[in-house]
């Protein structure tokens, strides 16, 4: 027969919590390090790509990778508690154990948009794969040109990290827009939808790439905006999100048409996904 | 070296012999709980002798006469694949120490070496498919690949298919093609016994076994005029075999809220299709919380978690999952495996407990725009 193929990394390994911060009430983020040394120095990832964590007794669940991929002493993951899994990371501390399987599936196009003005649109609360090219870029500040974040959350206090985007501002050339749609006192920023920051861009955004994560509804309202803003459909990728129970392109259940999130995606070059998205039930 | 031959109906269990002699546990199908079904084969005497099946939309009762044929029936409801991909089976398991490490270790099905006998066309496609998916893609399934290398074909070409097949319309029977059927040896039976042909070096090395006869002039006549009856039996089809282009633009048809009226969303037909590969990871923890057996089960896109994602069900009624299955089938499949993911089997319309046909349905699809 032909075999091809590396066997697919099924099998967990273990891995240690280095480190635990809460970001917010329900948000916060795991340091990892693989328990044994060889596997942590083996290990490499890409923006974008995705890890999935072991609950002992409990399960798995696909979690981005978010810290810079040169860091050698440990994975970040920035998790919100929504149920089962996630509650029970929540309540682990550094020295607990847990499993991890990964790198998988295709990160952000950070080697074809070097050198190019950039554009994030991050939405809601679901940000956590877009804050890797966002680390990515702020360290390699001088291979990529212009760039602008745009961030937006329905209720300014769903805002975390302010202060990162704070200081995300005082970098050479990075222009930071935030929006809530709700808003209150010691609200500075814009006051509406994520999109409507387009128009307050330093520079043309039809020179730019763009990458997009958030609700499917945002991304796809971004994305109009942005088409009507003269932006190409092959300069627009976006981070999309479905079940996963394999993440080895196997189990079916992270389909979106004819893609499979795990290993097509979960990023995405919006001509790839155009048909489909936005159709209820896909 | 013998590639083609006779054998009488009587010497069946040489073929039998020959393969349990090269190590091989031999699986045919018999009569059981009222349908044919595959499992371990005593002798040639457990084949279904004089069985016949009648299939229809949410239909299959079995009909025995006196005739001595052996496989003058189509397919029951499932063939190969739960030997390669278990309907349950362990992944991994894990041990914790009272300190709190984790040990994870992989767990493998004993690799067995498998001879599957009376193994149809589409069944033989529909393994090639399973084959493009859990082996040919970026990574190898380990559990599928350790069943899959030991396995031995005696496929046997269709002389009685159900009012439920058409797989002439999709191209994958009722024979096996001729060049790389996919298998190892291939049976057209006759009244007396078989036509029997070598289809790998693995089946001339067995056949060379079995002193065949000669074919007569005779017998190629009948295995001839029956294949060409059975080709002519099939009333049922596809338009197409590709209807991407077709449904694609049927996405809003009402048609799918039809289907949804009557189906149960109960997953008969994703258990029963050949191809069907989804499936759902789950875990088993040890009551004194020392270790954990992770496995995985077969799961259905008619199922509400199927699409589930924290607070949301993307397919949250039964029209949209209908519309995911027969998109994916008959749609998606081409992107993903160069081919329709229906092999034109049948089975999902005969086991269907209200009868919905997906050839119907199609029809229904392809009459009218929206
Ligand atoms: C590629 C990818 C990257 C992700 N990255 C992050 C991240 O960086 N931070 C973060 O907080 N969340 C992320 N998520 C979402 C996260 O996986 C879900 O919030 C998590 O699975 C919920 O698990 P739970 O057991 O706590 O929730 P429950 O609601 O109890 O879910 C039960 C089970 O359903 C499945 N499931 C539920 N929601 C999802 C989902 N969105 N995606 C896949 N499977 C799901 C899981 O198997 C889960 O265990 C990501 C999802 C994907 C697909
Ligand atoms: S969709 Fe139906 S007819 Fe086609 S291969 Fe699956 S079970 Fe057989
Ligand atoms: S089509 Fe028939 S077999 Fe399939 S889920 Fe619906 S009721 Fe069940
Ligand atoms: S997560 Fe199983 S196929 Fe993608």
């Amino acid at each position: 027969m032909n075999a091809l193929h590396v066997p697919a990394p099924h099998v967990p390994m273990e891995a240690e919590i280095v480190r635990r911060t809460q970001e917010s009430p329900s948000v916060f983020s795991l340091g990892l390090r693989l328990c044994d040394p060889a596997q942590h120095a083996a290990y490499r990832f890409e923006p974008g790509q995705f890890n999935m964590l072991y609950l002992y007794g409990v399960g798995e669940i696909p979690i981005s990778i978010v810290s810079d991929p040169e860091d050698g002493d440990e994975l970040g993951h920035t998790i919100r508690v929504v149920g089962r899994v996630t509650r029970g990371f929540a309540a682990l501390k550094p020295g607990d154990r847990i499993g991890l399987r990964g790198p998988f599936g295709r990160g952000w196009p950070l080697l074809e948009t070097r050198g190019q003005d950039l554009v994030l649109v991050t939405g809601g609360l679901g940000c956590a794969p877009l804050v890797s090219v966002i680390n990515y870029v702020a360290q390699r500040r001088g291979e990529f040109g212009r760039v602008a974040l745009l961030q937006g959350v329905r209720h300014m206090d769903d805002m975390i990290w302010r202060e990162r985007y704070a200081r995300w501002a005082k970098l050479p050339d990075v222009q930071v827009l935030l929006a809530a749609d709700v808003a209150g006192t010691g609200w500075s920023w814009h006051v509406g939808l994520v999109t409507e920051l387009v128009d307050q861009l330093a520079f043309d955004v039809r020179d730019a790439r763009v990458m997009v994560c958030g609700p499917e509804p945002m991304m796809l309202a971004s994305v109009r905006k942005l088409s009507a803003s003269g932006v190409a459909d092959e300069h627009i990728w976006m981070s999309l999100e479905r079940n996963m129970q394999c993440a080895v392109g196997h189990c079916g259940h992270c389909q979106f048409g004819a893609q499979f999130l795990c290993k097509d995606g979960p990023v995405f070059n919006y001509p790839q996904i155009r048909a489909r998205l936005g159709v209820k039930g896909y | 070296m013998t590639t083609h031959g006779y054998l009488a109906r009587e010497y069946f269990g040489r073929l039998l012999e020959a393969l349990r002699n090269s190590g091989y546990r031999c699986v045919g199908p018999q009569v059981l709980d009222g349908a044919i079904q595959y499992r371990d084969l005593p002798n040639a005497q457990a084949l279904p002798s004089g069985w016949r099946d009648s299939q229809a939309p949410g239909r299959y009762r079995l009909e025995h006469s006196n005739n001595p044929r052996q496989f003058a029936w189509a397919n029951g409801p499932q063939a190969l694949k739960p030997f390669l991909f278990a309907p349950r089976e362990t992944l991994w398991c894990v041990e914790r120490d009272a300190r709190g490490a984790l040990s994870f270790r992989a767990v493998l099905p004993e690799a067995q070496a498998l001879a599957v006998i009376g193994v149809r066309a589409c069944d033989l496609a529909a393994l090639h498919l399973q084959d493009a998916h859990f082996l040919q893609g970026q990574f190898q399934d380990a559990q599928y690949a350790a069943r899959r290398d030991g396995l031995f074909l005696v496929a046997v070409n269709c002389t009685h298919p159900a009012a439920t097949c058409f797989c002439v319309s999709t191209g994958d029977g009722p024979d096996v093609p001729e060049a790389n059927g996919g298998c190892d040896l291939v049976l057209d039976e006759v009244d007396d016994g078989f036509i029997v042909r070598s289809a790998s070096e693995r089946g001339a090395s067995l056949i060379a076994q079995l002193g065949l006869a000669p074919v007569t002039l005779a017998q190629q006549t009948v295995v001839a005029d029956q294949r060409q009856q059975a080709r002519e039996a099939q009333t049922r089809m596809l338009p197409s075999r590709d209807l991407r282009p077709l449904l694609d633009t049927r996405l809003e048809h009402p048609r799918w809220a039809d289907v949804a009226a009557r189906c149960l969303s109960c997953g008969n037909c994703t258990s029963v299709c050949p191809t069907c590969f989804c499936h759902s990871d789950h875990e088993s923890p040890a009551i004194d919380g020392s270790d954990s057996t992770h496995y995985r089960e077969w799961d259905s896109c008619f199922t509400q978690g199927h699409s589930y994602i924290h607070g949301i069900t993307l397919r949250a009624d039964t029209r949209l999952r209908y519309r995911q299955w027969l998109t994916h089938k008959l749609g998606a499949w081409h992107d993903q495996y160069g081919r329709s993911g229906c092999v034109g089997c049948g089975r999902c319309i005969s086991w269907c407990p209200v009868g919905i046909d997906i050839t119907e349905e199609v029809a229904a699809l392809a009459a009218d725009t929206p």
